[in-house]
């Protein structure tokens, strides 16, 4: 990032860009006091008579239908990670942008993986300036370390959906993957070779984009049923050998830990669940990927059976876990957001009760309330926190972004947000002063669970008072820490950091909550 | 002595840290640092490496340390290993901040479990009090390589000085003689509470490490008890086993190790254990009769928390107190299966009632209900209702 950015302090004292990208920024004010008016942004007017009245929108390739879309350098593509690690498009379409000869585009995912690291070399050559989204592994280095022409903005999955409709982001060309679609654009996640679960985060993009073009390895002839993208917000369909790799949304956070520690945590949060009475019938809970999350999933399912208790709804990221839950009657719904593995995908296809959502139902701003502030109770993990229960999901300790930040900020809506984190990793403490990077407010953040103790936000009071009488170690957070900082030998050093902003936390109303700023190499 | 090049850790294991020290002639120190968490800790870690290889008496040397993130604790017992692999046999030890000293261990505290930590593993050690066992067993025996026992005693003896094991009996178990000595020599110091003898077969062996360890403990001046849990692995030491029981005022128990025991026999080893019922019930009067705990083998299948749990039922009906568990989630279900229910316990109190109330009107006979209360009746109902206290299943208020 070249020049200098003016930085100004938000409301919880950290230091924000006033411009980002050549944008202008409000700075965060404060729990729900960021309301704007006026009206939402809205896509160009077409008419259906500029459109094939057979409704057969087939081109022959990416190449023809970014051409046809009239790609031109600057321009915003967007794609999807419904397939995770194992998407093949989001990257050849840029290729083949770069390819075109076009240069200096936004590129706007909603999320990016590693599969997706090529992108560094774009990046290199100028096809790309700048990423909006998610960056971990190598893309998350590479801004990490200034080497990104634009600043990164980091959004939530609610915040890209508030994005798009505050026309924060204008996104030109959106690009989405589909295991099945029909030639008029229909599409859907659920079926096919390549079935991947929900569409849902491309269903914003499919709404709001100037063009759309929908890829797919599975055409099938008008109607492609169940459609979650309609084919009226369609420009154009590209037939193509393979859009993805399913096997590879299974990532290594989907799988259920061994770890004792981690076990631990899991018992712990599910026994805070019964103990404080959230576990009751008609209860409903979110639990994300990661291995403490699974597990608690097992262990709440022990519960609630012991108890005769039934879920109304569970929230995912769905995994065999929730699946198994539905299955045995023990939930009557699940409304998924996206699939974490193939038995989520195979539950999407085959169960009526297991509904695809989108970021507009569960996380969107904007939306006239949201399910997520709907949920009973929802674990989530983070890298850090700090002893005023604010806490870090996106940067590690030493500063260099590894996460995105997913529906995280949005499920911190939940009644009840747990974090359910290891005291420490390796030997560093995971309770801190003050996080790296600020991601979500410790205002709603009310219990963090570690296999040390449990320490209850003490704003929270009403919950203090429903686990008089548990069993669980209920303890301050800073005697957590403490004890923690005792065996690892004190406080972990600080990352060197310089003034240099690479990239911005936005938080889910569109204000900048933090900066990520570039780290200084330094010898070990 | 001469020096060489001394190696200790392993620089592929996670939280473990690998330190080489090869001597020279002159020049000072020339260390070569590595470290996962460098960002945090690197200075910290130079400066601890520094000081330990000082008091280790190391002045010249080029010096590897590979780390993965170990805790400050087994940097140190890492360091030392090395430096005295190296020869450098006459340094002492430089510890990191020393966790608050327990009280003492009790004789007949309760032992339904005790929870094995290999002795060379730095990484689960400062959460093996978390899941509550009665007893934490720090192993220097089978789970250590025979290369690996001198680094194994160091980070034993650092984490019984460093690492708070909460409401858990700290036990170390030691190797067969002779090692038994320098592993005693090494870990006594850092006070643990009890040792587990293997290999036990004749009350001489135990006479001898009642004496080693009182040869040590009056170099410390250290007072605080040292219980002695033999462990009978062979058909010579189940025949022996109550000359074993009455060989130390040290020794608080009696246990079996059935992997060796069903080995020496040439027979397989069940899960109902029906070929082993001899020894356990021989053990078991032995320690009854000695005036001391009986304590049974492990499960070794850590899925099979059904059998695991008729195990531990099976145990307690043949006078068994507790048993060693593998993996911590075996710890609630060794707790449930060798706690008094709670019918027992209603009984027990009823019976201690009647009694105190018959001995108040001065009857010589008690009777609950129609059923006429003989004295050892009585006795095992207080001994009963004693246990079931220790384990927290009585609320106070209860007689």
């Amino acid at each position: 990032m070249s020049g200098k950015t003016e930085l100004v302090q938000n409301v919880i004292g950290r230091k924000v860009p006033v411009q980002v990208n050549g944008n202008p920024q409000i700075p965060f004010k404060g729990l729900g006091q960021h309301l704007p008016n006026g009206r939402k942004a809205a896509p160009p007017v077409r008419s259906a008579s500029s459109y094939p009245s057979d409704g057969d929108k087939r081109v022959t390739d990416i190449r023809t239908a970014l051409e046809k879309c009239g790609l031109k350098s600057g321009m915003t593509i967007s794609s999807h990670h419904h397939f995770r690690n194992g998407d093949f498009i989001a990257l050849e379409t840029l290729q083949t942008a770069g390819k075109i000869g076009v240069k200096d585009l936004l590129w706007f995912p909603s999320a990016s993986f590693p599969c997706q690291a090529p992108v560094v070399d774009l990046m290199e050559q100028g096809v790309v300036h700048h990423i909006e989204g998610s960056m971990n592994g190598p893309l998350g280095d590479y801004c990490s370390r200034g080497k990104m022409k634009g600043l990164g903005v980091l959004r939530s999955h609610g915040g890209r959906w508030q994005a798009i409709q505050d026309g924060e982001v204008h996104i030109n060309i959106a690009v989405i993957a589909a295991p099945t679609a029909d030639p008029f654009g229909n599409c859907d996640g659920s079926h096919g070779p390549s079935a991947c679960g929900s569409l849902g985060f491309a269903l914003a993009d499919s709404i709001y984009a100037d063009h759309v073009i929908v890829v797919t390895d599975n055409l099938v002839p008008f109607p492609c049923v169940p459609w979650q993208i309609q084919g009226n917000n369609v420009d154009y369909v590209v037939e193509v050998e393979q859009v993805g790799d399913p096997s590879q949304i299974v990532s290594g956070t989907t799988e259920i830990t061994r770890s004792p520690e981690r076990l631990r945590i899991a018992q712990f949060v599910a026994t805070l669940l019964r103990d404080a009475g959230i576990m009751k019938n008609g209860f409903s809970f979110q639990a994300g990927a990661g291995g403490i999350a699974l597990a608690f999933v097992g262990f709440l399912k022990e519960m609630m059976r012991q108890n005769g208790v039934k879920a109304r709804f569970v929230r995912g990221g769905s995994t065999s876990y929730l699946v198994d839950l539905l299955n045995e009657g023990l939930t009557d719904y699940i409304l998924d957001g996206q699939t974490f593995d193939l038995a989520g995908v195979a539950g999407i296809g085959s169960n009526p009760r297991h509904l695809a959502t989108s970021p507009f139902t569960s996380y969107n701003h904007h939306g006239k309330g949201n399910f997520a502030s709907m949920v009973d109770a929802v674990v989530l993990g983070a890298t850090e926190v700090d002893v005023n229960f604010n806490a870090n999901v996106v940067t590690h300790s030493d500063g260099r972004l590894l996460h995105g930040i997913g529906g995280w900020q949005n499920c911190l809506h939940s009644r009840c947000t747990i974090l359910a984190i290891p005291s420490f990793r390796d030997r560093i403490p995971v309770i801190v002063d003050q996080v790296t990077t600020l991601t979500g407010p410790g205002e709603l953040i009310d219990v963090i669970a570690t296999e040390r103790g449990i320490a209850v936000n003490p704003r929270r009071s009403d919950l203090l008072d429903a686990l008089q009488g548990s069993k669980l170690p209920i303890r301050p957070i800073r005697e957590i820490k403490a004890e923690v900082e005792r065996f690892c030998g004190g406080a972990p050093r600080k990352p060197d950091l310089t003034q240099d902003p690479v990239a911005v936390i936005k938080w889910v109303d569109g204000t900048v909550l933090d900066t990520v700023f570039q780290v200084k190499d330094r010898a070990v | 002595m001469a020096r060489g090049a001394g190696q200790a850790g392993n620089d592929d294991t996670r939280s473990d840290c690998m330190v080489r020290i090869a001597p020279v002639e002159d020049g000072g120190l020339d260390l070569h640092l590595e470290s996962k968490v460098g960002l945090y800790y690197g200075d910290s870690i130079r400066k601890q490496t520094i000081d330990t290889l000082k008091a280790a008496g190391v002045k010249h040397a080029r010096v590897e340390v590979r780390d993965q993130g170990a805790l400050p604790f087994a940097i140190e017992a890492r360091l030392e290993a090395a430096a005295r692999l190296a020869g450098y046999t006459e340094g002492r030890p430089d510890l990191p901040a020393a966790a608050a000293l327990p009280s003492p261990s009790e004789r007949n505290r309760l032992r339904r479990s005790r929870l094995f930590i290999p002795g060379n593993d730095p990484k689960i050690r400062s959460g093996a009090g978390l899941p509550g066992a009665d007893g934490v067993i720090l192993d220097l025996e089978d789970s250590v390589h025979s290369g690996a026992k001198d680094a194994a005693r160091l980070l034993v003896r650092n984490a019984l000085y460093c690492i708070e094991f909460g409401a858990s009996e700290r036990m170390v178990r030691v190797n067969p003689e002779p090692l038994a000595v320098i592993d005693l020599e090494a870990v006594l110091p850092a006070r643990p509470d009890l040792i587990l003898i293997p290999k036990v077969e004749k009350a001489a062996q135990v006479v001898r490490i009642d004496a080693a360890i009182n040869r040590i403990l009056g170099t410390t001046g250290e007072h605080r008890p040292v219980w002695l849990m033999p462990i009978l692995e062979t058909g010579k030491g189940i025949e022996n086993a109550f000359e074993i029981a009455r060989a130390s005022e040290r020794i608080a128990a009696l246990t079996i190790g059935l992997e060796d025991y069903t080995a020496d026999l040439g027979v397989v080893k069940t899960r109902e254990g029906a070929e082993t019922l001899w020894a356990r019930s021989r053990l078991v009067n032995a320690a009854a009769a000695a005036g001391i705990q009986a304590i049974d083998s492990v499960y070794g299948d850590v899925d099979d928390e059904e059998g695991l749990r008729a195990w531990g039922e099976r145990s307690r009906a043949l006078g068994f107190q507790g048993m060693g568990c593998v993996h911590p989630r075996q710890v609630p279900v060794v707790h449930d299966t060798y706690s008094p229910t709670e019918q027992e316990v209603d009984r027990a109190l009823q019976i201690v009632q009647a009694y105190e109330e018959a001995e108040k009107k001065g009857l010589a006979v008690v009777s609950l209900g129609s059923k006429m209360i003989d004295p050892p009746v009585v006795e095992r109902a207080r001994r009963l209702v004693e246990q079931a206290r220790k384990a927290g299943r009585i609320r106070e208020g209860e007689s």
